[in-house]
């Protein structure tokens, strides 16, 4: 793809190791990675590197899989559940380049999943990692700015302010008003933050098969989620943690069950609603699946310019 | 309460030669005194006397230079506060001691609903039915005598006297043992602290609570306190039953405080 | 009719010839050479050094070309060049006592040894746009007459008042001089944090933010009493300890510009009256941001020096957390990306709360009307 010389750095090939950081940083980033997974949800602290992508655009989950990536790796890259927007291209296209790995828009492909705020729909098997970009790692950070005092929380595992919050919600609002970044509790003791993904996304985590990794570069903060853990969105037993539902079926493949993006298709009111995991969809569709808007060419045509 | 009531000869609270310094400064020096089940002790003494210096290192908010705090667990034993581990001693905060602050905006989460103000506690050592959490509340805010259809109102719409009532509810709904207050009626309109007054002297004889309170009014040690602590300079310089030393101070300087405040 | 959002790859492609192709203008217009950049934009180039902390005037400049003159992103392209960079070692201390002044003054002495010496300095300009500047190919200004370097050492003044016991020592009683030195580009940052952290932190922090913090403490939020002591520029030799030849050998010499503030100090317990220090170094000619760091130093001192706290500048994890323009313009700017997931949940959820709304108020009104009827 000659797309790669414009997306990725400037600099040419060979000028960087491999993967981008050095091989230093890569083994001090997989320690905190070794930490992280043997204390599921605490976040360690790691001394995260400058990246040449923006802070708060991912450098976290970019240093956590290329310090993981190995020259077998097939990368797929998500933003939004999509492999196609801006960033997850800009992404891709730097591992690409700074590490010719192979990589994929097949989630059953892909050994290495990096992704910014979704879960692809399919299950993720024992030989898959998935790793999350995380904006704010810290899931108490809105009810208490200071991180000496939230460590302190984590530390004792003072989480009461957290149901403080789910009270206020039904106190005002009938139920549990939180939409996504839900918190869950790891393996019954750290309370995490499971990046901004959809609450819908929340099940997918408890006792996943494949590892689980949390980037957060800007905050310097990596966690982890081993396979097979348990994982618990905070409720009340009376107002049970609930996902989002749709009322339909996705428009292009009729897909149930699966979390869907709405498109405004005029200013009249008219919308429809598509899945937003964009792979699941075309393998719908490939399989011969239609929605109600009908037949839709596989690969669409190029509208953003 | 599941524990078994202690025998009335053993104190729930022992300071030995209390000091706090600041500096040069002194905060209060060599504080000796034991506190029983049930009691209600007031710190009374002028700004500037040191009360709420001892009140912060007696509730452990404050690290005294010098002596020791201990206090009864509720499994019996007798335990040095300042060797208590961090969660052990945050634990004991917010279960067994409460603490009613002089404002209320101190003591309690303004930008939350009176109800969640009342439940954080709850919350705080595992109770997670909602309905459960919402009825304690309830019947708390009724205790202090705020009107049930508050509940989902945050406490700045509240004046300054249901304030201090909703605090003294968040930190009674655990069943604290032990309730350390600083002027808690300070800053309220006369009629205002009257009802306050009554109010706490009523769940304190109720619930058979432990009090330290810290005021410079005498006339609130009079109307709660069994057993009163006069300080100045950061020393205390009388102590004994309130009655007895309101009606018949010892000191000079009591006999001057007493005079002066109860003639008014 | 819906069609799929693809072409995220060919969007990128067109977006950054485009860019090119702005950055570059007007092709009538000659090229900026690196040269010219470093020559006649030197303030910018010593800032973009300083905040991406890494001494090289012309990849400051290739930086500063690359980014259209946008210096946060000038700063961003060295930082991330820079973490590339192998890491030898630490250079040992700079001796600012040994620099090579080109301008040095200070504001608690009238006159001192070695002299006030003004040196390239906007102050006392007056700032009057210099039309002669806009013609092209304008007359050259005159050489200015340079004075002979000193021979001596020009001491510090805070060493002279170190001198009478008057002021803290640089290094705290007990504590070790060559004790190791905190890096925050190898160490996560944690609280409380120590003054060399700090200092880190700063020297690397916004420079506007820095002011503007700075600013603070004087209008009252953190008050420090503080005294210009001595700002100097000039240039220091670094040199590096070589483990194999068992000695420091010099790697060249550099520009900077340090400020030393001087504070009032009551005394405490532990120490007599005594002035207190804050302390700013910066790389090239940056005088805003050296003062600026010095009187932040300070400020963050005040908890080790027992003052009231509370003020913004006085705040360790706010300062500390909030200084790195690089960090900042990230997740400022990462709003940019696309959110349509999390925003779908929160459409759905406030198009569920109107609905329960609307149907409690038509209850309530129908309830209304059954009581009145």
């Amino acid at each position: 793809m000659n797309a790669q010389a414009d997306t990725a750095t400037q600099a040419g090939e060979g000028e960087y190791n491999f993967a981008y950081l050095d091989e230093q940083t890569k083994r001090m980033i997989r320690r905190a990675i070794l930490k992280a997974i043997a204390v599921p949800g605490y976040q360690v602290p790691f001394a995260s590197r400058e990246m040449p992508m923006p802070y708060g655009w991912g450098t976290g989950g970019v240093q956590v899989t290329a310090s993981i990536l190995g020259r077998d790796d097939v990368l797929k890259v998500i933003d939004q559940g999509s492999d196609d927007t801006t960033n997850a291209v800009s992404i891709r296209a730097f591992f690409e380049k700074t590490a010719q790995v192979a990589t994929t828009t097949r989630t059953d492909e892909a050994t290495i999943i990096q992704t910014r705020h979704r879960i692809p729909e399919k299950a993720l098997k024992e030989d898959q990692i998935i790793v999350y970009q995380v904006p704010i790692p810290e899931p108490l950070r809105f009810l208490e700015p200071r991180e000496t005092e939230t460590r302190k929380m984590h530390a004792l595992a003072e989480y009461g302010l957290m149901h403080v919050k789910l009270y206020e919600d039904i106190a005002r609002h009938g139920h549990i008003a939180t939409t996504y970044a839900y918190p869950v509790k790891v393996d019954g003791r750290y309370v995490m933050d499971p990046s901004p993904t959809p609450k819908f996304d929340n099940p997918k985590m408890h006792e996943m098969d494949a590892l689980q990794l949390f980037g957060a570069g800007r905050e310097k903060r990596i966690y982890a989620i081993p396979p097979h853990t348990a994982v618990e969105s905070l409720d009340f037993e009376d107002y049970p943690f609930e996902i989002q539902k749709f009322d339909r079926p996705c428009a292009i493949c009729g897909a149930e069950n699966v979390y869907l993006d709405e498109v405004v298709l005029d200013d009249r009111g008219g919308r429809m609603f598509v899945c937003s995991d964009t792979d699941h969809c075309e393998e719908r569709r490939a399989a011969g699946h239609t929605g109600e808007a009908g037949g839709i060419p596989l690969k669409g045509e190029e509208t953003a310019r | 309460m599941s524990a078994k009531p202690l025998p009335d000869e053993e104190p729930l609270l022992r300071a030995s030669a209390l000091t706090r310094l600041y500096g040069e400064r002194i905060g209060c020096r060599d504080v000796t005194f034991e506190l029983y089940p049930g009691e209600v002790l007031a710190i009374v003494g002028e700004s500037g006397s040191g009360k709420t210096t001892l009140l912060d290192c007696l509730s452990t908010r404050l690290a005294p230079t010098a002596g020791i705090v201990e206090y009864r667990m509720r499994d019996g034993t007798m335990r040095d506060l300042f060797r208590l581990t961090e969660a052990e001693r945050r634990l004991l905060m917010r279960t067994d001691w409460g603490f009613v602050h002089q404002h209320a905006a101190d003591g309690l989460r303004m930008s939350v609903s009176a109800g969640a103000n009342v439940g954080e506690r709850l919350m705080a050592v595992g109770e997670r039915h909602y309905g459960d959490i919402r009825g304690t509340a309830l019947d708390w805010l009724s205790r202090v005598e705020i009107d049930e259809s508050r509940i989902d109102d945050t406490p700045r719409a509240f004046s300054g006297g249901m304030r201090q009532r909703l605090q003294i509810a968040r930190n009674l709904v655990t069943n604290p043992r032990l309730v350390f207050m600083d002027e808690p009626t300070g800053g309220l309109d006369v009629s205002v602290q009257a009802r306050l007054l009554d109010l706490l002297r009523g769940l304190v004889s109720d619930l058979g609570l432990s009090v330290i309170i810290v005021t410079h009014d005498l006339a609130v040690a009079r109307l709660l306190s069994h057993r009163m602590m006069v300080m100045r300079h950061g020393k205390v310089i009388e102590t004994g039953l309130t009655d007895r030393v309101l009606d018949d101070p010892q000191a000079p300087y009591t006999q001057l405080l007493v005079s002066s405040i109860l003639q008014v | 009719m819906y069609v799929a959002v693809k072409g995220g790859e060919k969007a990128i492609r067109n977006a950054h010839r485009l860019l090119a192709h702005e950055r570059r203008g007007d092709r009538a217009v000659p090229d900026l050479t690196l040269a010219q950049i470093v020559e006649q934009m030197a303030l910018s180039v010593a800032r973009v050094m300083a905040e991406g902390s890494l001494y090289d005037m012309e990849l400051a400049a290739l930086a500063i070309k690359q980014a259209r003159g946008d210096l946060i992103e000038a700063i961003f392209l060295i930082r991330a060049y820079r973490t590339t960079l192998p890491r030898f070692g630490y250079s040992e201390p700079l001796d600012t006592a040994k620099m090579r002044v080109r301008r040095r003054i200070s504001a608690t002495y009238k006159d001192l040894p070695g002299g006030q010496l003004l040196g390239p300095t906007f102050d006392y300009t007056h700032r009057l746009l210099d039309f002669k500047l806009a013609a092209e190919g304008g007359e050259a200004p005159g050489t200015p007459e340079l004075a002979e370097a000193a021979e001596e050492d020009m001491p510090r003044v805070t060493d002279l008042l170190g001198h009478e016991g008057l002021i803290e020592p640089d290094v705290p009683e007990g504590e070790i001089e060559d004790s190791e030195t905190g890096d925050l580009t190898r160490e996560p940052l944690s609280f409380p944090a120590g003054r060399d952290i700090r200092l880190q932190n700063l020297a690397r922090g916004d420079e506007g933010f820095l002011l503007a913090l700075g600013y603070s403490t004087q209008r009252g939020f953190g008050r420090t009493h503080p005294f210009a002591g001595e700002i100097r520029l000039g240039e220091v030799e670094v040199e590096f300890f070589a483990e194999e030849l068992g000695f420091a050998v010099p790697l060249g010499r550099i520009s900077v510009t340090e400020c030393q503030m001087i504070n009032q100090f009551q005394g405490s317990a532990k120490a007599p009256p005594q002035f207190s220090r804050g302390y700013g170094l910066v790389f090239g000619q940056g005088e805003r941001k050296a003062m600026s760091m010095a009187l932040v130093d300070r400020a963050l001192r005040s908890r080790e020096l027992g003052e009231e706290g509370g003020a913004p500048a006085q705040d360790e994890e706010f300062v500390l957390s909030h200084s790195d323009n690089v960090q900042a313009t990230g997740f400022v700017e990462h709003l940019k990306l696309p959110h349509y997931v999390d925003f779908q949940a929160e459409l759905a959820l406030v198009r569920q709360m109107r609905r329960e709304w609307e149907e409690r108020n038509r209850k309530d009104k129908a309830d209304a009307q059954e009581a009145a009827e």
